[in-house]
């Protein structure tokens, strides 16, 4: 790891990369990661229809759209984005991440692009995406600031960049660490770490000195009674931002 | 649809296997609603199969006719299949009920519903099964749902897909396979799923009639003591006889000499609407209760009366189908959208939760509806005299009743509101 190009962190990946087969059991311990999949992606089926001018009733409304899935873990992003019709690539610093991944997406019958590279790796080939995805990442990474500036860089002209984490609020505190790791024990002890959450406006500032501009904010929040997430306007604990070059 | 048409690309050398997203067990009204819902929500490209050995026969033998709630009627109409039905639907747009003895020659009125779920829209129609049947293969075959005239014989479950072998040796594999093959569904058993099932002991006597004088949109139902006698009406001056027995009582009486019948027909009927006379053979039906344990499998789910079968005392039956039809289209169309598996297990348990407390709660209610009215007791008929006289004096509990019965309260699904997946 060169000091100044990489924003991996070595000890997140080695907790990730123990889960193994259990990133798709809808019932083990990235049970969460399920559960708010199907509102993330209605966010990001909103935010790239609306971006790219597509039919929002359609099953396949990101065809032929170049899409990249940064921290892609066992894939639970990549393939309904595949799905959708997009031409995904995902990675991930964990090989063991991306072999489950490869094997999933193969029994699903799924073409998706998987590679255990950093994103620097990317950045260096000059590659370039029409969609740049980072959803759940920027908490596990070891320098943001760098990790946006290379997000950034493989955002071709036109495109769009995405980004989801957990807000530094008391609130996000009581429920992500103290209620869904400890609690509810919904994921494993550990996996998250307060200290290295990101506000919105932190997010925007860095967003920002990368040479992207915000386009859309949304709130991600729980309702206990009815058991399901939603969208909100309320970015104290999960929030998305959309951004694009200039 | 293509995700899945990529995806099964992959299976190298497998080109002999035929694809679709949905494969459909029994291709009745469940079954076909099924499959114009899915088409509504997945849109032109999915590929939606329908297998049933009796599809396109000639249904002018079939002289049932069923009360389709303003729920129903909304999804029917979204899905483009009320508009072919016309005038052979008739609006109900009343429904008196009364108790009394069967040889009682006044019956007190002591309930009645009149008025529309919203302004110009009758809570239920009567709408002969034949009609709706072909109404709804018509479209189905306009909307390009493969419908394949055999039955399913086997299936195996895989991870990605649920193999069905049909007709001599046949197979395609699909997404997700749906039984809608009635109250003795052959697929639920095959499913290992159990049912838990019983007899009431009383038998449906069905058959259509004639009268003289017009039934403006008038329903009847008249508790008897062996069980409830319901008038619906058809259109013309006929009507559709729903007329509960004991069951052995019950083919006796289908078998009696025309005359003999006449006579006791009359006797409940009564002369309100001047004569009346049978324009069709009666037939018997065995009433019961049936729920399955679970409504969902592996890629498997269970719809309508293979997932339910409930007393028809309150016309539900075919109402409680469509709304399982609404929710699972819902759920499915949901997941499919944002690219999720559509045959997850996250997606058919949503279903599953939506459906299984309503169709408790109805099957109970039906059920004590009929333990209540089916029965010779002075203080019982006392009781639900009070019971549902108090109904009729409540307004808005009235109003609440007559939209539960059309399928109204709750979290209601979109196609039920009228709205388009």
């Amino acid at each position: 790891m060169t000091e100044g190009t990489s924003t991996i962190d070595a000890a997140e990946v080695a907790r990730f990369e123990a889960l193994g087969e259990q990133w798709w059991d809808p019932k083990g311990p990235m049970a969460p990661l399920h559960a708010i999949n199907p509102v993330r992606l209605a966010f990001l089926r909103d935010v790239l229809v609306r971006h790219f001018e597509r039919d929002a009733r359609g099953l396949r409304p990101l065809s032929g759209l170049k899409v990249l899935d940064i921290g892609c873990g066992g894939g639970l992003l990549s393939e309904p984005l595949a799905r959708m019709g997009a031409e995904v690539t995902g990675i991930d610093p964990a090989p063991g991440n991306v072999d489950v991944a490869r094997l999933h997406a193969e029994g699903s019958g799924l073409a998706i692009d998987y590679r255990a590279i950093p994103a620097e790796e990317l950045v260096e080939a000059g590659a370039q995406f029409d969609v740049v995805l980072a959803l759940e990442v920027v908490e596990h990474v070891a320098d943001v600031s760098l990790f946006i500036r290379q997000a950034g860089a493989l955002v071709a002209p036109g495109g769009v960049f995405v980004g989801s984490t957990l807000n530094r609020t008391a609130k996000s505190f009581a429920l992500a660490i103290v209620g869904a790791e400890y609690v509810l024990r919904w994921l494993p002890r550990g996996t998250h770490r307060w200290d290295k959450f990101v506000t919105p406006d932190e997010f925007e500032a860095v967003l920002a000195a990368a040479g992207l501009q915000v386009t859309e904010k949304a709130g991600m929040t729980f309702d206990p009674l009815g058991g399901r997430w939603s969208l909100s306007a309320d970015m104290d604990v999960n929030y998305f931002l959309a951004a694009i070059p200039g | 649809m293509g995700e899945y048409s990529q995806g099964h690309a992959a299976e190298a050398g497998r080109t002999d296997v035929a694809r679709a997203d949905v494969a459909i067990a029994g291709g009745g009204l469940a079954g076909l609603s099924l499959a114009l819902a899915l088409r509504d929500g997945l849109g032109p490209d999915a590929r939606i199969t329908v297998f049933d050995p009796t599809i396109g026969r000639d249904t002018s033998g079939d002289v049932r006719a069923s009360a389709i709630a303003a729920g129903a009627r909304r999804l029917l109409t979204t899905l483009g299949v009320w508009d072919r039905l016309g005038p052979e639907a008739e609006p109900i747009r009343s429904m008196q009920v009364t108790d009394s003895r069967t040889r009682d020659v006044a019956r007190p009125v002591f309930l009645t519903f009149d008025g529309d779920v919203q302004p110009g829209e009758p809570f239920a129609h009567m709408v002969p099964n034949a009609r709706l049947l072909d109404a709804l293969t018509d479209t189905a075959r306009a909307a390009g749902i493969d419908l394949i005239p055999a039955p399913v014989s086997d299936f195996t479950t895989r991870r990605s897909g649920v193999e069905v072998t049909y007709g001599a040796g046949r197979s395609l594999t699909a997404a997700l396979l749906v039984a809608c093959d009635g109250a003795r569904s052959r697929l639920r058993d095959m499913a290992g799923i159990r049912n838990v099932a019983w007899a009431y002991g009383q038998s449906a006597i069905t058959f259509t009639v004639e009268h003289e004088r017009p039934h403006e949109g008038c329903a009847l139902e008249h508790f008897l003591p062996p069980g409830p006698f319901a008038t619906l009406p058809l259109p013309g001056n006929r009507a559709s006889i729903v007329w509960t027995e004991r069951h052995e009582d019950a083919k006796r009486i289908a078998a009696l000499p025309e005359a003999i019948f006449q006579e006791e027909l009359e006797t409940r009927f009564g002369h309100a609407l001047g004569w009346v006379r049978r324009v069709s053979a009666p037939a018997v039906h065995p009433l019961g209760f049936a729920m399955a344990r679970s409504f969902v499998g592996e890629r498997f789910a269970l719809v309508g009366d293979a997932a339910h079968l409930i007393h028809p005392i309150a016309g539900q039956g075919l109402n409680m189908g469509l709304r399982d039809v609404a929710a699972l289209a819902e759920a499915v169309t949901d997941a499919a959208r944002v690219g999720l598996d559509f045959a997850g297990p996250d997606v058919l348990e949503r279903y599953q939760r939506w459906r299984r407390f309503d169709t408790l709660a109805m099957g109970v209610a039906t059920d004590a509806l009929n333990r209540l009215f089916s029965n010779r007791s002075d203080a019982l008929r006392l009781m639900r005299d009070v019971g549902l006289g108090m109904v009729d004096r409540l307004p808005r509990l009235k109003g609440l009743f007559i939209k539960d019965a059309a399928g109204l309260t709750g979290a209601v699904p979109r196609l039920l509101r009228g709205e388009a997946l």
